[in-house]
């Protein structure tokens, strides 16, 4: 009788220590692996750079400059009068990724996007497209004046960056 | 010491035999190397004695010339890996400092290039010699599979090499493919991201390129040493699909088949030459010589000609995941035939209906290559549309439906019977094939 409880304990003993070791075993494994995965993540110094200042004061309305910013290109345009107006009058139901004009702008006569097509990564084109805005020609998306997606591929608007006002006429980006 | 050990049960007690040296068929220095490490005489009983059918054609050389193709590029790619730096500031001007500096440099990085679209050439005439003798069927499934996987990664290491001279193709190739993953539901950004080592394609993305190439090319001839171990378990098929029964069907693989090998693979390099010597560039894009430049996208970015149908199914899709998954699923299903195509006959050539959706989907296949190079607008969206249908059609519906219904011709017992009414004209086939 003791025998038998005696083995029957020792077997519980295995199985807690078969589990215990696997479990340290699989978190071991983890912490090996991790850092080997996540080297491959943006670096600090990549990171450091992460934000940009930019002047807007020589930029005339309807004017387009670009800039780099994390390597890519930002699009910062003066819109005119009738690009403001069209770009808000769009009904969103016609929208394939509904947004208002006003959530995408934080004064309405400047327009910030990252110049990234969000199909599969082209620079689309300014002032080509069917709707006013941009068009990519790699695969045929068409942008409107608020860099929103009214055709082609892409699933999404064009990004807008973190950004904010650091003057009348100067932006920080990231 | 005395007597036998309690603790033992003697029955259990058999002979362990962990010194296997010896065996060899070799007598001498030879016969005692082989005797302990014996690949020399696996070379033999593989390579010399191993038995054939008798009636390959010159479709079958495409495994022998495919396996030259690798080691060429493992050699080049090693010499040009000595000049090369994978840098974003350095790696365009390293590249043409090959091609202008380096001793030989210029023919090195040509025959490099070359190369992998000649490994390209030949993979595709490989795929269709199996699917055309159904040599993804029984007992050579795994096999097939195999050659799948590898296909998938020469495209990677195709992919990843063309980024590596960091011209504008290069640049926006990689992007365009990196940002396939961002198709990914909730993590493609993250994905994107931890590929790019940065917020865009750059320095980091190069380097880790460069290392991949390498590690891919040589992952490569690690698979490729499996499939040819595979062949060697199944064997070879061949043009009449019929297993060989006795040595009326086979010949020596030494030095038969090596030297029909031998001299496609001659004709091969010809062609090989030719286009490296006179038209170095012609299966690349001169959008190429231009450095990578960030802010400026190509017009027209095209892949490489060897990924055209693939890239043509991608964008016949309207919708950016599904696009993916139909560009991915593309090459996937071809590692599904073997299961889909229920025929017990292997050779198209006693399968009348087959026959003619294979030479479609041939057909298919350059069509798609075609619309795969032109904008992606009008006509060709709708041809692209309708290629990419045909593919799909092919494999999941018209392999199965084919197969169960179709009325296969009188088959021949064996391949000497075979090669026998081929002489009497009572079966067709193409000369060369």
């Amino acid at each position: 009788m003791s025998e038998n409880n005696n083995s029957s304990d020792k077997k519980n003993r295995r199985d807690f220590l078969t589990v215990a070791t696997t479990a340290a075993g699989v978190v071991g494994v983890g912490a090996a692996v991790w850092p080997v995965i996540n080297q491959m993540n943006p670096d600090s110094s990549v990171k450091a750079l992460a934000s940009i200042e930019v002047d807007l004061s020589k930029i005339k309305e309807g004017q387009e400059i670009t800039v780099l910013w994390r390597g890519k290109p930002v699009f910062i345009k003066k819109r005119t009068k009738e690009e403001i107006a069209s770009a808000e009058k769009v009904d969103l139901k016609e929208l394939k990724d509904p947004q208002p004009d006003n959530k995408r702008v934080k004064k309405s006569e400047w327009l910030v996007l990252v110049g990234v097509c969000t199909h599969l990564g082209c620079v689309p084109i300014s002032g080509k497209g069917d709707y006013g805005g941009w068009f990519c020609p790699c695969h045929g998306s068409h942008y409107d004046s608020s860099g929103r997606i009214r055709k082609g591929p892409a699933p999404t608007n064009l990004e807008v960056p973190t950004y904010e006002f650091v003057g009348d006429n100067k932006i920080k980006l990231g | 010491m005395s007597g036998k050990d309690s603790n033992f049960n003697q029955n259990e007690i058999k002979p362990v035999h962990t010194n296997k040296v010896g065996g060899s068929p070799f007598k001498g220095v030879v016969g005692w190397i082989d005797n302990r490490l014996p690949i020399i005489r696996m070379f033999k009983y593989e390579y010399l004695d191993f038995q054939v059918p008798k009636n390959l054609s010159y479709l079958w050389s495409l495994g022998g010339i495919l396996m030259v193709c690798l080691i060429f590029l493992i050699v080049t790619g090693l010499v040009l890996g000595m000049h090369y730096k994978p840098s974003s500031t350095e790696a365009f001007v390293s590249v043409e400092k090959i091609m202008r500096d380096v001793n030989y440099g210029w023919l090195l990085r040509y025959a490099h290039m070359n190369f992998a679209s000649f490994f390209f050439i030949a993979v595709y005439i490989h795929i269709f010699r199996g699917l055309y003798y159904g040599s993804y069927k029984e007992p050579r499934q795994l096999m097939w599979l195999i050659g799948i996987i590898i296909f998938f990664m020469m495209m990677a290491t195709a992919f990843l090499g063309y980024t590596l001279p960091w011209g504008q193709m290069s640049y926006w190739g990689a992007t365009v493919i990196t940002n396939l993953f961002s198709a990914v539901p909730l993590v493609g950004k993250a994905i994107v991201t931890w590929l790019w080592g940065d917020y865009s394609v750059g320095d980091s993305t190069l380097n880790r390129f460069y290392v991949l190439h390498w590690l891919l090319a040589f992952g490569i001839l690690g698979v490729v040493i499996f499939h040819v171990i595979a062949l060697h378990i199944v064997g070879s098929n061949n043009p009449s699909g019929i297993e060989p029964a006795d040595t009326r069907d086979t010949v020596s693989f030494a030095p038969f088949t090596t030297s029909k090998d031998l001299f496609a693979m001659l004709i091969f390099l010809l062609a090989f030459v030719l286009i490296t010597m006179y038209a170095p560039n012609y299966l690349g894009h001169p959008d190429n010589y231009i450095p990578a430049d960030p802010l400026i996208t190509p017009a027209h970015i095209v892949p490489e000609w060897y990924f055209l149908p693939f890239y043509a199914i991608l964008r016949s899709i309207p919708d950016k995941l599904l696009g993916v998954i139909a560009m991915v699923s593309s090459i996937a299903v071809l590692g599904l035939l073997p299961w889909l195509d229920l025929s017990k006959v292997r050779s198209s050539v006693f399968r009348p209906i087959w026959k003619q959706f294979v030479f479609l989907f041939v057909l298919d296949f350059f069509i798609l290559m075609y619309v795969g190079g032109m904008p992606a607008e009008g006509i060709y969206v709708l041809i692209a549309r309708v290629g990419t249908v045909y593919w799909f059609l092919f494999f999941l519906v018209i392999a199965p439906l084919v197969s169960l219904t179709e009325k296969t011709l009188p088959m021949p017992s064996s391949i000497h019977e075979y090669e026998d009414w081929k002489k009497k004209g009572r079966i067709k086939t193409f000369k060369i094939f």
